[in-house]
């Protein structure tokens, strides 16, 4: 028989290690249709045929965020069949909350009382089984990061899934409340069964003034009139107002239950130990020092220590295997165009992206110890302030701090924001943050034209990145971005030991994805590069790239930097080539000024540039579309082509702007 | 009064909750409903967001919609 169950329950609950341990390794991710919200599936250990699907981590099912939408949705609609639900017994009344809607949705239900090892040893006691008498659905208490309890779970989930075990119609409401949920659910019987839509839902949520399932129901407008005296009437006799009714009426009855069901009350000593560990981490004076001290620690190790050194061994690994294969093709007399595809276009294009490869799993790695460890929703709640002006959230600030090392992951970070909007308007801001690879092409140029102000050149190119992200955020709030930003309301989870499970999954799961990118859409776009840099129109080899297909393109496109001072056509070829890497815009003008190597482009870049026209280009190279591996990225995370190259010329036309204005600007001056 | 006028430290008494759409419906959800006592922990840094107590966990909101939520202060 095949089983698949739905996983749910709040973030932060331990939803995500109590998924690994269920499934190992066997996980399959993936996105809800038509939205960017992420979905697992998995194949539960030892059971064959029997999977488990991860939902959002979400606190209730209201119709306000994408992430409940889609999984009540789903709940409803792919009839998954039974839901795991697993709840943090640290803190049971909030994470009961969801648990009370859940059982409404009349599928079969079974409650993971998640943490208990921490109740335990913090003398706490629950009383499980009452808990089961009183919710009418299969408790098993367990601790997902210890392992502990989890088999049980499984094979309780399988047989409460068989033997189809519906929840127990739990009246938690009462009065007023009680009389309209039963009034509507008699009006609303025919339209909830043609709409498939669980009677008792639907007409909880027609209480609660849910507009979706409103719509949903196809209510005629006597039926609607009536609902709407029904619940005027509850308001009136309630003094309050629908929604917090229905709220109010779930943490009444959850209070209740937990009166019952938590036999010794107290503090877990986890939670006491948050509040110690955030009296210094959230302090008033160190909590910024100690925030911006993480992130340079992380990214010494990263760019300085484990990445660079990784970085350089597998640059190493990839230039012996070049030699190699280049040797054998030399060998085996293949034709010029097949030799040097192989190894100019295939070889150096994909392993001048691959060698990013460490940089990004060590910086995933570090990330998710932030995430993992709660630590994240600290710096949030610091910086908030700092980006709301812009139309973000605290949220946003790590995966544009991450954007200086490097945009790939950065970008993919901005998945764990808490909405489609503050993740798209992140994902569009981040390639303003100066990443690494950038660097070389500003050593370069300050190197030829800015020899005594070479670091304050450096630094004003950084800071006007920063700049133009917060002229962009104010521009695109008031745009593209409007209308109301998901609003900032976060728990903060307490600290706990990041699972290494959880974290090594997770930087397997980039890194092969990476690797995939890198041999699929990276690997595409290399070899296009490549044709138009080695052919002529006439697709023929040409032994001088000014003869190039990409020399004619950058001859087309020259003109549009003759604003801007800079209309040759070696820098506009310069800065196509710099999408495969932004670093190929330094070996290309090697290239194209017939230098001997890098050192010798600098005093040759005057043939090109004047000072302030050189400031323009570097200007330009900060701020214009990002290399392919960010390309690739921003398709992922943007949910398809159209948003990432909507996102890219809006990049690539805010550099021409801003290069324009700085060139103009500069002319009156110098 | 209103839950950003309370003290760091002292502990309110939940009486209404305004707002309108998404941030009502959140800060409902999260627990904030009439009767529930709340207890502000701490002020970010910067001044916004604060951290509030209740239900036995921590919770963070801005000074702006604190301000929608009606309290009466409760003494120890």
């Amino acid at each position: 028989m095949k089983i698949n169950f739905a996983l749910i329950g709040n973030p932060n609950s331990g939803k995500t290690t109590l998924f690994n341990q269920m499934t190992g390794s066997s996980q399959r991710v993936g996105n809800f249709p038509g939205v960017t919200v992420e979905k697992k599936d998995g194949q539960v250990r030892g059971h064959k045929g029997v999977t488990v699907t991860d939902l959002p981590g979400i606190y209730s099912l209201s119709p306000y965020t994408a992430e409940e939408v889609v999984t009540r949705d789903f709940l409803i609609f792919e009839k998954p069949d039974a839901i795991i639900n697993i709840i943090d017994a640290t803190n049971l009344e909030r994470n009961l909350y969801l648990t009370l809607q859940l059982m409404e949705l009349n599928v079969p239900m079974i409650l993971a009382l998640n943490m208990m090892d921490e109740i335990r040893s913090s003398g706490i006691s629950i009383n499980v089984r009452k808990l089961e008498e009183l919710l009418g659905i299969p408790v098993v208490p367990i601790s997902a990061s210890k392992n502990q309890g989890v088999d049980e779970l499984t094979h309780r989930a399988i047989k409460c899934a068989e033997a189809r075990i519906l929840p127990k119609n739990v009246d938690f409401c009462t009065g007023y409340v009680h009389n309209a949920i039963h009034s509507i659910a008699h009006l609303i019987g025919d339209e909830a069964q043609a709409a498939g839509l669980p009677l008792r839902y639907a007409a909880t949520k027609i209480v609660e003034g849910d507009h979706l399932v409103f719509e949903r129901l196809k209510l005629q407008d006597p039926e609607i009139d009536i609902i709407q005296h029904i619940v005027d009437d509850m308001e009136s006799h309630l003094n309050t107002d629908r929604e917090a009714a229905m709220a109010d009426m779930r943490y009444c009855y959850i209070e209740s239950l937990c009166k019952e069901c938590i036999t010794k009350a107290g503090d877990s000593k986890e939670h006491l130990r948050s509040l110690r560990i955030d009296s210094v981490m959230t302090h008033k004076y160190f909590a910024i020092p100690i925030f911006l001290g993480i992130m340079f620690i992380i990214f010494w190790l990263t760019f300085n220590v484990f990445g660079a050194a990784l970085s350089d061994l597998l640059s190493a690994g990839i230039d012996r295997l070049t030699a190699a294969a280049d040797e054998a093709l030399s060998g085996a007399n293949v034709s010029p165009a097949l030799h040097s595809l192989i190894i100019n276009g295939v070889f150096a294009g994909v392993g001048s992206v691959l060698s990013f490869l460490p940089i990004i799993v060590v910086l995933f790695f570090f990330l998710s110890i932030l995430e993992d460890s709660g630590y994240m929703a600290r710096v949030a709640f610091v910086m908030d302030k700092l980006l709301r002006k812009i139309g973000l959230s605290g949220r946003s600030f790590v995966p544009m701090l991450i954007g200086f090392g490097c945009s790939v992951p950065a970008i993919l970070a901005s998945r764990t924001l808490a909405s489609d909007r503050d993740r798209k308007m992140t994902i569009v801001l981040t390639p303003f943050m100066s990443c690494s690879a950038k660097l070389p092409i500003y050593a370069l140029f300050t190197a030829a034209f800015f020899t005594e102000h070479q670091s304050l050149v450096m630094i004003g190119l950084y800071v006007m990145g920063m700049v133009v992200a917060v002229l962009s955020g104010l521009l695109l709030k008031n745009t593209v971005f409007e209308g109301k930003p998901i609003p900032f309301v976060m728990e903060l989870p307490s600290y706990r030991m990041p699972a290494a499970k959880s974290v090594l999954l997770r930087m397997w799961e980039r890194a092969m994805d990476f690797i995939k990118r890198a041999f699929t859409v990276i690997f595409v776009m290399t070899i296009i590069i490549w044709v138009l840099q080695s052919f002529d129109f006439g697709l023929n080899m040409v032994p001088d790239a000014g003869d190039s297909m990409l020399a004619s393109i950058g001859k087309l496109i020259a003109p549009i930097f003759a604003p801007m001072g800079f209309a040759d056509w070696r820098a506009a070829t310069a800065l196509v080539t710099g999408l495969t890497a932004k670093e190929a815009v330094v070996s290309t003008f090697a290239i194209l000024l017939g230098a001997e190597d890098i050192g010798a482009a600098a005093p040759l870049l005057s043939q090109i540039f004047t000072p302030l026209s050189a400031f323009a280009f570097l200007t330009f190279t900060l701020l214009y579309m990002p290399c392919v591996a960010a390309m690739a990225a921003m398709k992922r995370e943007m949910g398809g082509w159209r948003n990432a190259a909507l996102a890219m010329a809006y990049q690539t036309a805010t550099a021409w702007v801003i290069a324009f204005i700085v060139y103009r600007i500069g002319l009156l001056f110098f | 009064m209103t839950l950003d006028q309370l003290k760091t430290g002292s502990k309110g008494i939940i009486k209404s909750v305004g707002g309108e759409g998404a941030l009502r419906r959140r800060l409902l959800d999260m627990g904030l409903t009439p009767n529930t006592i709340v207890m502000v922990r701490k002020v970010a840094p910067l001044g916004d967001p604060i951290e509030l107590n209740l239900r036995n966990y921590e919770l963070t909101i801005r000074q702006d919609d604190a301000r929608k939520i009606e309290v009466q202060e409760v003494a120890e």
